[in-house]
This record gives C-alpha cells, structure tokens and sequence, in this order.
C-alpha cells in the first residue's frame, strides 16, 4: 500500500470487500505498509462496511395472482369512492356551518379565486363556445340541406347549445383549467406540512381552502357557461349566414319563436352540480397528496380524470330525468 | 509553505431588489481545512454558499473553485468541477420519490459508470457511515425523521468521495448525541479523506470540535477570519456577544474538557 498515492472510500470499500472475500475463502490477505491517513480511512470505511442484505427470493406468481389484484383495486377504488363522500360529507357540513354563521367567509380569498377560475377563464371559454356553433351550424347545414329544411339548423344548434354542449364543455375546461390548479395548490401546501401547520393554528382548512374555491365555482360556472352558450349562438349564426343564407334577423325571428327557454334553463341548472363536483374532486384529491413529488403529479391527473368523469354521468343522469320529466 | 487556495472569493455582490446582501465580499478557502461561516440569521450564509456553488448569480465579483470560474465557465470544464464538490443543503432537499438508497445512488448514476451492484454497496456505505440504521435505506424522505433528513442528505453529499464539501447548518435539528457523532464524523473525514469543508454553523460546539478557522459573515461581508481564540479578542459587538455569550462559554468548557 505504500505506492498509493491517494484513497477515497469507494477504493476503501474495494480493498475491505476483497478483504472479507479472501478470508471467507480461507485465503491470507494481508493490508501492509498503510500511510497513517490511510489506516484512519480505512477504520472509519470498516466502521461502516454494510452487511450484504439477504438476497431476496421472488416468489413466482400464481394462477390466482391476477384475479387478487383485480379484487384489490375494486376494493381500492371502493375506499376511494367512500372516502370521497365522507370528505364531501366534511365540506357540506361547513356549508351548513358557514350558513349559520357567514361571516365566517373570507371574501378576499373567494374573490380572488373567481378571478382565478372563472373571469380568467372567459376568453377561452367563449372562443370555445364560438367555435363549437360554427361546427354544429356547419355540420348540420350540410345534413338537412338534403332535405331541404335548412332553416332547422337554429334548432339543431340552439338545442344542442344551450341545453347540453355549451355548459357540459364549459365543465371539461374549468375541470381541467380549475380542478388541476386546485389539486395542485392543496398538495404543494400538504406536502410542506402547510395543512398541518393551518390545523395546529386552530385554522380549518376546509373553511380556508376548499370552501372558497367551491362557492367561487358555484357562482361563476353558471356564467361562464352562460357566455359559452352566447358564443356558441353568435358562431351558429354567423356560420348559417355564411353557409345558408340566415340573416342574423331570420336567425332571432327562428330562435325566437322555436326553441322553449326551458332548454337555457336546464342547461344553467346543471352547472352548479358541475361546479360542485369539479370543486371537491380537486379539493380532495389535493388533501390526499402524501409526501412526495410523484403523488402532487398522480393525484392532479386523477383530479382531472375524475371530475371531467363524473361531471359527463351527472349529465347523463339529468338527460333522463328531465326526459321522465318530460321537459 | 503557502498553502492552496481552493475557493477563492473576491468582491462578491449579492442583491434581491433593493436588499444588499453581500458587498465587496473577500473569502479564501485553503484546501484541507473545515471553515465554519458563523453570522447572524438572514446575514446571507446561505446565499453566499449558493453563489459559490453557481445556484445565486451574483451581481459582481468573483468566485474561483480549484482555479475555475464558476460563472464563466463552460458547462464541460463544470461539469469537473461539480464531480469534486458534495453539497448539502439546509433543509436536505432529498428528491421525494426517491428512497434514500436511490437519493445516494442518484449522483453516482449520473455522473459515473459504476454497475448497479457497486453502486449500490456503496450507497450503503456511505449510509452507513453518517449513521443511519440499515432499515432507512429504503424509506422516502417523508417517512424520516428530521435528523435522518440530515444525515440522508449528508450521504448524498458524499457520494462522489468530494474534495469540497458544503455543508448548510448540519447540526441543526440533531440531538446533542447525534450532533457531536456528526462533528467526529466530519473531522474524520477531514483528517482521513483530506476534505475541505465549508461549514455552515450557528452551533458553537460544531464550531469548537470541528473547525480549523471561522469566518464571521456580517455588515454584508466577512468581518473577520480566525481561530476561535482569535476571534475572542476581537473587538466588535456582534463578534463579542457571539464568542462570549452564556452558550459561548459553556461550549468553550466542553470543548477543553
Ligand atoms: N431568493 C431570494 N429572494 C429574495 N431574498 C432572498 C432570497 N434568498 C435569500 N434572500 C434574503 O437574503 C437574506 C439572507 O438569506 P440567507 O438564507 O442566506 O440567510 P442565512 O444567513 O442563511 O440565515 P439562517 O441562519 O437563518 O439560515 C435574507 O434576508 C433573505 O430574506
Ligand atoms: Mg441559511
């Protein structure tokens, strides 16, 4: 050893393992001539040395593996399901709570995120709306010229609009635009304990964090999704007087005199459920943020997928109700 | 002998918005030492670490590493120089979706072409070595106590066997026991491995068992540097009440025993 020149720990590591090879061998190993640094290296490394882990057997897997698993992610996303209704439980209890008591609502928060999640929102909420009246006008313009019945296309677009497209899209923005944010913003704020620190200062975080995103949502996806419907009008008939002919004036007198105000109605009747779903999926699953960077970004696309999930069965649910109805 | 400058800092400026952190700021590291940077909180310890380690553009001077220039050079010739140095930061910043296995593995994954096995023997080492039992090899940061954040990050640290270690207030948060392992860990690196080690510390017994030469960070530069008995002569109020206060003493009567 004396040639050596310099040693760092992983050469240490090296020598001392060679070492415990050869004497488990039975063959003589002998370190000589150790610089006094050196000799203090090595100490400190043999300290240390770790004892090899016991090699782990895998287990080979089984016929029944597969059908274990099954079951396990059933009954997985089954506690998920129940935990989210006992934490919307936990939200509409505080609604309950901040009713007695409103003044408990902090209006700087609730501002700033209608802000935030709903005026923010507006321009790519109309645009979106305009576009998809041009494409219903477009579409339908091409399909009922055949019959000669064009003017039906303020029907076609004003129904679809105004009853189901404008507000269940309106919803899928927000869900990914808001929902995300909202997950996010919760989970940062779990993962450096920012909840824990709110609990212990005697501040409720759902009253401080979800109750003023989820009012925010309730009051602005109602407007938003009202703009929407407007954009989507203006687009149909714009595109109808391109394609077809309508006058804009033809287009107020049709609409007008065609389509029930039920269908605008049920339309914004539906977003406040939408609202409340978007809300507390994000909510929750920015709650449900553990400790690492890797489950701020799972738990944000499953808050996505999730709400823009469930937000398209409520509407499914309310088509056949109001069709009961008979509206 | 003269001895090598390492780290060579000169005419540092540090500013956020209208807040002057450093002015003029002078320090040399000789290689082989450990110097603790002492000062106030908020005197920008911290900031200066993160200038010298390239993460805080400065707003002037410079800052030589082993003869580089961090701010100029090229990203092949710091890529040497960043194998040479070992970093821990003050609050650990251990990577969250990794184990601490994986925490250590990850600068030798990166920057070297050790196979898994060894990479992994080693990783235990060096967990090992800053104390941690076996079974934290494979926890995540968020299942370990503070102090084992520490000592994790400590071992990332030394992955690569540094020459220059940085070290951000690694006793803080330690219980006493633990605190002076960590200072005979330290100095057994310094004496066995020839580190240097830029030291962070508000700990005055870290101070004592430690280090070779103090830096006093105040009035947005270094005041003073010295040995500890240097410094207790020196006649400035922070410096006084620093190495004179009621904890001062009674850490200068541990360290002589
Ligand atoms: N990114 C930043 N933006 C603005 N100001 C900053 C930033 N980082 C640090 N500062 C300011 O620089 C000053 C020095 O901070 P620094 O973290 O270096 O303190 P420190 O000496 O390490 O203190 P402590 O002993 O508490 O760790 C503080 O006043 C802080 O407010
Ligand atoms: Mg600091």
């Amino acid at each position: 050893m004396g040639a050596v020149e310099a040693l760092d720990t992983a050469g240490a590591w090296a020598i001392l393992s060679a070492q415990k090879r050869a004497e488990a061998g039975g063959r003589p190993f002998e370190i000589v001539n150790l610089s006094e640094a050196h000799r203090h290296l090595l100490a400190t490394v043999a300290n240390a040395m770790p004892e090899p882990e016991p090699r782990r057997r895998t287990i080979p897997g089984r016929p029944g593996d597969g059908l274990a698993q099954l079951g396990q992610e059933v009954a997985g996303g089954l506690r998920g399901s129940l935990d989210s209704m006992a934490f919307f439980g936990q939200v509409v209890a505080h609604l309950g709570g901040l009713l007695i008591h409103p003044r408990r609502l902090r209006l700087t928060p609730l501002v700033h995120h209608m802000q935030e999640a709903g005026w923010n929102a507006v321009p790519i909420v109309t645009l979106m709306g305009f576009l998809i009246g041009i494409v219903l006008a477009f579409q339908g313009s091409t399909q009922l010229k055949a019959f000669g019945a064009e003017v039906y296309v303020v029907d076609l677009v004003a129904i679809s609009i105004l009853r189901e497209l404008g507000i269940l899209l309106t919803a899928i923005i927000v869900a990914g635009r808001s929902g995300s944010a909202f997950t996010a913003a919760i989970g940062s704020m779990k993962m450096r304990e920012e909840i824990d620190a709110m609990r212990v200062l005697g501040l409720d975080p759902i009253d401080r964090l979800v109750l003023p995103r989820l009012i925010a949502l309730v009051i602005l996806l109602p407007v938003l999704g009202f703009i929407a419907s407007m954009a989507g009008l203006v687009g149909g008939a714009l595109m109808a007087w391109i394609d077809l002919g309508i006058t804009p004036g033809m287009f107020r007198t049709q609409l007008l005199a065609d389509t029930d105000v039920n269908h605008a109605i049920i339309g914004l009747v539906k977003a406040p459920f939408f609202a409340v779903i978007i809300a507390v999926i994000g909510c929750h699953q920015g709650m449900q943020v553990s400790g690492n960077a890797e489950s701020l970004g799972s738990h944000t696309s499953r808050s996505v997928v999730q709400a823009i999930f469930l937000v398209i069965v409520v509407d499914a649910l309310f088509s056949v109700f109001f069709a009961v109805w008979g509206l | 002998m003269a001895r090598e400058v390492v780290i060579e800092v000169r005419g540092l400026k540090n500013q956020f918005g209208p807040n002057v952190i450093h002015e003029d700021l002078d320090l040399d590291i000789y290689r082989g030492e450990v110097l603790g940077i002492v000062g106030g909180s908020g005197t920008g310890k911290s900031v200066l670490l993160r200038s010298i380690v390239g993460l805080q553009a400065p707003r002037a001077g410079s800052v030589r590493v082993f003869g580089v220039d961090v701010r100029q050079a090229p990203r092949a010739e710091m890529a040497r120089v960043e194998n040479r140095w070992g970093v821990m930061f003050q609050d650990g910043a251990l990577f969250s979706s990794l184990t601490v296995r994986e925490n250590v593995e990850a600068p030798m994954r990166e920057r070297t072409d050790l196979d898994p096995e060894t990479r992994r023997a080693l990783a235990d080492l060096k967990i090992a070595m800053v104390g941690l039992p076996p079974k934290a090899r494979t926890l995540f940061p968020s299942e370990l106590s503070g102090g084992m954040r520490k000592r994790a990050g400590l071992a990332r640290a030394l992955a690569l066997d540094p020459e220059i270690l940085f070290l951000d207030e690694p006793t803080a948060g330690l219980d006493p026991i633990g605190a002076s392992e960590f200072d005979a860990l330290i100095r057994n690196l310094q004496t066995s491995l020839g580190l240097t080690v830029f030291l962070v510390t508000h700990d005055l017994d870290t101070l004592h068992a430690t280090c070779d030469r103090i830096a006093v960070l105040a009035e947005r530069k270094v005041l003073v540097t010295g040995t500890i008995r240097e410094l207790m002569e020196v006649d400035h109020p922070w410096v006084r009440d620093y190495f004179h206060g009621p904890r001062a003493h009674a850490a200068l009567l541990a360290a002589e025993g």
